[in-house]
C-alpha cells in the first residue's frame, strides 16, 4: 500500500494549503511529457488539472490569460476562434513518446516547448509574459505582467519557462498571441548532402525572404513524407499574405537556384509536413529506441551527425536543432563528447526507457558555477525541498 | 578627502544609503589596491576626473563614487570583483552611463566598474548569424560592423549611438524595431559574465534556449545586480530589402490609438508604429522642419520592410485600415529622402524636446487597448500638476513614454515633474501595465515597486538576487525599495 496521493487543488489558495501542509510533490499538468530524471522514488502528484479555464482573452490586445491547468486543446479552439495562434510553434510531444492525456497549457511553458518558428521567432519563454505560481514557503506571487514590454524587476518568466515543474507551481499563464498568417509555402531543394543542406540555408537565412522554418531531411527519412519522398529534402518555408509568400518563393528560388532541383510545397502540404517535423513523427514508431534533442549552433548540427555517423537523425532551426534517434543505448558520453568538442550546445534525452532516465544524465550536465547558482535559485523557490527538484539531472 | 562628501544631488525625494564610514576611510588602500589589479590609466580617482561618473541619464540625481576601474580585461574584472566583494565594497557596473532610471549613479562608498575600454567586436559568424562583442561596445557599432554585408543587430534603443551593449543587457534595452524583432532578451544568445566572488561563467552561446534553468533570461534586465556581462553572442538578421515609412494624422488620440490595434490585430507586422501627440509634433516640426501636418491631434509613423511590390502591397491595406479610423492626413514617403525626414522628427524627439525645457522620460507601458484611456488620463494629470507633457513612443507594444517639461533649476517644479511622472506611472499599473517598458526601474522607479507587486512578489525576486549575489554588493540601492527589503537586506536603515 502506498501512502501517495494526488492533489487536485481548484485554486490557487487551496494549492498553497496543499503544498504548507504536504511534502513530496511531482507537479503534474496533462502528464503528456514523460521526460526527465527519473529516480525511483515515489511522490505525491500535485496536479494542476482542476485549475482550468481560460480568464481573458481580447483577440485585439493579443495576450490571453489562463488558469494553468487549461487544457491545450481548449486554448487552441478559443485561438482558433480569435483567428490567432502562437508565434513558437509548440511541439506535440504524445507522438514521440506514445503518451496519452490532455497536454496543459502549464506544462507547455513548463516544458519552453518551441517548434520549428523558433530560431526565428523565439522560444515558448519569448511569448510568455506573466505567471502566478505557489512557492514551496506556500506564498502566492506574481512574476510579469500581461503587457509586450516589462523590465519590472527581475525576470523570473525567464526562469520558470522550462523549469519543468523544478521550481514551483504555476497556477495561473499569461502569453502573447499573435495573428494566423493567411497561406503558407514551402520551397523544397531535392537532393542535397547534409553539408549542402547546411549552405543552403544558411543563404536563405542571409536573404530577406523571411524564412519562418529551416530543415534538412536526409533520405531515409524524408521517405516518411509522401510530399517529398525520394531524395533527401531540404525545407525552407514562407508564411503571410499570399503575394508577398508567392513574391519571396520566387526570390528565393532564384537566390538558391545553384542548389539544384527545387519544387514548392502548397498551404496544405506545408501545414502537414512542418507538422510532422514539429512532433518528431519520424521517430514515432520505433518506441524502444532513445532520442535525443540537441541544440548547437545551425552550422554544426550535420557535423554532428556525420561524426557520430548516426544513422537516424534530421535537422530543423536552420540546422541548429538535431533530433537523433538512437540504436539500443542513449551513449550519452558520446553524444555530448561529440557536441562539446564541435563548440558546444546541449543534448536532452526526450525519449528514453525508465531505466536510462534513472542512470543517465536527460538534461545536459552544467559546469560547477552554473549548477551552483541553479541550485540556488530552486532553494529560493523551495526552501523546505517540498518540490521533485532532481528532474531536470 | 573632500570628493567622498555627502553629494550635491539636486533632487532630494529619492533616498539613498548613508555611505559606509568604514569603507571610506579605507579609500586609499582599496585605490591601491585596485591599481595593482588595472595598471596604468585603469583608475580614476581625481575628482574632477570622476565628475563624469556621478550621474547617468537621469540627471537629476548624482554621487561621487569612492573610484572608477575601467578594466581592460575580462581576467581584471574577475580580480576586481573578488577583490572588492571580499572587502565588502559595493560595486556599480557601467557602461555607458545613458540609463534613464539612475541604474549606473553610484553611490558614495561604491566603486564603478566601467566597461568602457572592452569596446572589441571579437567573432563574426554570417553562417551561423550570431556577434561576439565584449559589453562595452556601442549598439550601434554592431549593426555598424556588419551592414555592408548584409547584416544587422535588431534592437536599436534611441541612444544606440552611445549606449553599450552590455547596458542593454543590463536594462533589456528596446528601441523602434522592436515591435517585430523583439527586446534585447529576444536576441541575446550568450554572455560572458563574472559573478561577484570573481568566477567566470559562460551562458548560452551559438546555440538556443539553455541545458538546464534560464539564467541568461534573468540576467537579462537585472540592471547590474547579478554579475558584470564582458562578452556577448548576438543574433543577426538579414537587412530588408527595403523600409518605408507611411505617415498619419488624425483628430483625436483615440482614432490613432483604435488604429494601431487594428492593424497589429490584422496580421500585418510592421517594423515600427510610433505615435506622437500635438505637443510633440510641434516640438519636433519646429526643430527638425520634417512637414508633420499642424492640424491634426495625433500623429502616427508606421514603417514597413520588403520588396517595393511587397511594401505596395502592405501600406495599401494599412492605409485602409487608417481610413476605417477617420485619417485626416495619409502621407507616404516617395523617396528615400522624405522617408529619412519623417523620421527624423521623430528621431530627434528627445533632442528637440532638450532645446525648449529639461523634461523627465517615463516608460510605462499599457495594454494596447487602454492607450486612448491612458493617454487621456496623463493629460489630466499633468495638467492637474500645472505641468506641460509631450507623448512620443512605441505605439505597437503600448510603451508609452510621457516628456514631463520642467524647469531643473527650479526645485519646486522638479519635485512636482517627479510626483507627476511617479503618478503618471502609477495609471500604467492601474491600466493593467507596468512601471518600465525598456528603461528599467534604477532608483528612479524603486520606490514604486510596492505598487505593482507584493512584499511576497519581491521576495522571491530578491531570493532570486541573492542566489547571485548573496552580500548584495552589486549595485545594491537599486530596483527593491528600501521599505520591502527587511533587516537582512542592505538599506537605509542599515549603517
Ligand atoms: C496549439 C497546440 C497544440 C498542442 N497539441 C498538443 C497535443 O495535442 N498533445 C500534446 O501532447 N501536446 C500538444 N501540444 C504541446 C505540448 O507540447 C506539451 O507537450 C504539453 O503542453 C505538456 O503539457 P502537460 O500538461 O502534459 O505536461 P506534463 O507532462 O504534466 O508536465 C511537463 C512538465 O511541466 C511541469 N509542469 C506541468 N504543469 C506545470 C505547472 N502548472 N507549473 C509548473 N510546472 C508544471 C511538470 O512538472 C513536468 O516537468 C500542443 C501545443 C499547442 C500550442
Ligand atoms: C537620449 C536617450 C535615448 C534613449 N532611448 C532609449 C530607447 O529608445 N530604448 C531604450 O530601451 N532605452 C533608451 N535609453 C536608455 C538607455 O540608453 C538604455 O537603458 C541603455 O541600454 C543603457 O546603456 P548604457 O551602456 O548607457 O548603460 P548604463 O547606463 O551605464 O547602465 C545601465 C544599467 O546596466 C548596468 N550595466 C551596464 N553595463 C553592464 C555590464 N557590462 N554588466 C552588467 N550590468 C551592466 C548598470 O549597472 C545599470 O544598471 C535612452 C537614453 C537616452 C539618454
Amino acid at each position: 500500500m502506498s501512502s501517495i496521493k494526488t492533489f487536485k487543488p481548484k485554486t490557487e489558495e487551496e494549492c498553497a494549503s496543499i503544498i504548507l501542509e504536504g511534502s513530496g510533490f511531482e507537479i503534474q499538468g496533462g502528464g503528456t511529457r514523460a521526460i526527465g530524471k527519473l529516480d525511483g522514488v515515489e511522490r505525491n502528484i500535485l496536479s494542476t488539472a482542476a485549475m482550468s479555464g481560460i480568464i481573458d482573452y481580447e483577440p485585439a490586445e493579443m495576450v490571453m490569460i489562463a488558469k494553468a491547468g487549461t487544457p491545450l486543446a481548449d486554448i487552441e479552439k478559443a485561438l482558433v476562434k480569435g483567428k490567432q495562434r502562437m508565434i513558437f510553434e509548440p511541439l506535440d510531444y504524445r507522438t514521440l513518446l506514445g503518451t496519452k492525456g490532455k497536454p496543459t497549457i502549464g506544462g507547455l511553458i513548463a516544458s519552453n516547448a518551441s517548434g520549428p518558428r523558433r530560431f526565428v521567432a523565439g522560444a515558448c519563454r519569448d511569448s510568455f509574459l506573466g505567471a502566478r505560481f505557489v512557492n514551496g514557503k506556500g506564498d502566492a506571487i506574481k512574476a510579469g505582467g500581461r503587457v509586450m514590454k516589462n523590465v519590472t524587476g527581475l525576470d523570473l518568466i525567464k526562469l520558470l519557462a522550462g523549469s519543468w515543474g523544478t521550481l514551483a507551481p504555476m497556477t495561473e499563464v499569461t502569453f502573447k498571441v499573435v495573428p494566423q498568417v493567411e497561406t503558407e509555402a514551402t520551397l523544397v531543394l531535392h537532393g542535397l548532402t547534409s553539408e549542402k543542406a547546411a549552405r543552403a540555408m544558411a543563404a536563405a537565412m542571409a536573404t530577406s525572404c523571411e524564412v519562418t522554418a529551416a530543415a534538412h531531411l536526409p533520405e531515409n527519412i524524408a521517405t516518411g513524407f509522401k510530399d517529398v519522398a525520394g531524395k533527401s529534402a531540404t525545407l525552407l518555408r514562407l508564411e503571410g499574405f499570399e503575394n508577398s509568400v508567392n513574391i519571396r518563393i520566387e526570390k528565393l528560388k532564384a537566390i538558391l537556384s545553384a542548389f539544384g532541383e527545387q519544387s514548392v510545397l502548397n498551404d496544405k502540404q506545408t501545414k502537414a509536413v512542418w507538422a510532422d517535423i514539429r512532433n518528431v513523427k519520424p521517430f514515432s514508431d520505433s518506441k524502444d529506441k532513445p532520442v535525443w534533442r540537441v541544440s548547437v549552433a545551425p552550422m554544426i548540427g550535420h557535423q554532428l551527425v556525420s561524426q557520430l555517423g548516426a544513422e537516424n537523425a534530421f535537422l530543423d532551426w536552420q540546422g541548429g536543432l538535431v533530433w537523433l534517434q538512437m540504436d539500443e543505448k542513449p551513449e550519452a558520453d558520446k553524444v555530448r563528447s561529440t557536441i562539446a568538442k564541435l563548440g558546444g550546445g546541449h543534448a536532452t534525452l526526450v525519449r528514453a526507457s525508465d531505466e536510462q532516465r534513472q542512470s543517465e544524465n536527460v538534461f545536459q550536465p552544467e559546469n560547477a558555477a552554473v549548477t551552483a547558482i541553479s541550485k540556488r535559485i530552486r532553494e529560493q523557490f523551495d526552501p523546505l525541498g517540498k518540490f521533485y527538484t532532481g528532474r531536470m539531472g | 578627502m573632500s570628493s567622498v562628501e555627502m553629494s550635491d544631488a539636486i533632487s532630494t525625494g529619492i533616498q539613498m544609503p548613508k555611505p559606509d564610514q568604514a569603507i571610506l576611510a579605507r579609500r586609499a588602500e582599496i585605490v591601491a589596491a585596485l591599481k595593482a589589479i588595472v595598471p596604468g590609466e585603469g583608475v580614476v580617482d581625481d575628482p574632477t576626473e570622476m565628475r563624469p561618473f556621478e550621474t547617468d541619464g537621469f540627471l537629476a540625481y548624482r554621487f561621487m563614487p569612492l573610484a572608477v576601474v575601467l578594466p581592460e580585461t575580462t581576467e581584471q574584472i574577475s580580480a576586481v570583483l573578488r577583490y572588492l566583494a571580499e572587502a565588502g565594497v559595493p560595486v556599480i557596473p557601467r557602461g555607458a552611463g545613458t540609463s534613464l532610471s539612475g541604474g549606473a549613479i553610484p553611490q558614495e562608498d561604491a566603486v564603478i566598474v566601467g566597461l568602457s575600454r572592452m569596446i572589441k567586436i571579437l567573432d563574426t559568424d554570417y553562417e551561423n548569424r550570431t556577434l561576439t562583442v565584449q559589453a562595452g561596445a556601442t549598439n550601434l557599432s554592431i549593426s555598424d560592423a556588419v551592414s555592408a554585408d548584409g547584416f544587422f543587430y535588431a534592437p536599436d534603443p534611441s541612444s544606440q549611438l552611445a549606449c553599450s551593449i552590455g547596458g542593454n543587457i543590463g536594462m533589456n534595452s528596446g528601441g523602434a524595431h522592436c515591435l517585430k524583432y523583439g527586446v534585447t532578451t529576444n536576441n541575446l544568445l550568450g554572455v560572458k559574465m563574472v559573478l561577484v566572488d570573481g568566477t567566470v561563467v559562460d551562458l548560452g552561446g551559438e546555440h538556443l534556449d539553455a541545458a538546464g534553468l534560464d539564467l541568461l533570461g534573468v540576467i537579462c534586465g537585472s540592471e547590474g545586480q547579478l554579475g558584470i556581462v564582458t562578452e556577448a553572442t548576438v543574433r543577426l538578421i538579414a537587412k530588408p530589402e527595403g523600409a518605408r515609412p507611411v505617415m498619419f494624422g488624425f483628430d483625436t488620440s483615440e482614432d490613432a490609438g483604435a488604429c494601431v490595434a487594428d492593424i497589429i490585430g490584422t496580421g500585418i507586422v510592421p517594423v515600427a508604429i510610433e505615435f506622437m501627440d500635438k505637443p510633440a509634433i510641434d516640438i519636433c516640426e519646429a526643430f527638425a522642419k520634417a512637414g508633420y501636418p499642424m492640424d491634426v491631434n495625433a500623429l502616427l509613423i508606421v514603417e514597413v520592410e520588403g520588396s517595393d511590390e511587397e511594401m505596395d502591397d502592405m501600406l495599401a491595406r494599412i492605409v485602409t485600415i487608417a481610413k476605417r479610423h477617420k485619417v485626416k492626413v495619409v502621407k507616404e514617403s516617395q523617396s528615400a529622402t522624405e522617408a529619412a525626414l519623417i523620421w527624423k522628427g521623430r528621431k530627434s524627439a528627445f533632442g528637440a524636446t532638450g532645446r525648449i525645457a529639461d523634461y523627465i522620460c517615463m516608460d510605462g507601458t499599457v495594454p494596447l487597448g487602454q492607450l486612448p484611456y491612458v493617454l487621456k488620463e496623463t493629460a489630466r494629470i499633468v495638467d492637474e500638476y500645472g505641468l506641460r507633457v509631450a507623448n512620443v513612443f512605441h505605439a505597437g507594444d503600448g510603451n508609452m513614454h510621457p516628456l514631463i517639461l520642467y524647469n531643473i533649476n527650479d526645485p519646486v517644479e522638479a519635485q512636482k515633474a517627479e510626483d507627476c511622472g511617479m503618478d503618471l506611472l502609477r495609471l500604467c499599473v492601474d491600466a493593467g501595465g507596468c512601471l518600465t517598458g525598456e528603461h528599467g526601474v534604477g532608483i528612479e522607479k524603486r520606490d514604486l515597486m510596492l505598487y505593482q507587486y507584493t512584499q511576497e512578489d519581491l521576495d522571491q525576486q530578491m531570493a532570486v538576487r541573492a542566489a547571485f549575489d548573496p552580500e548584495w554588493i552589486l549595485n545594491p540601492s537599486k530596483v527593491f525599495p528600501f521599505e520591502a527589503r527587511g533587516n537582512e537586506r542592505p538599506s537605509i536603515a542599515a549603517e
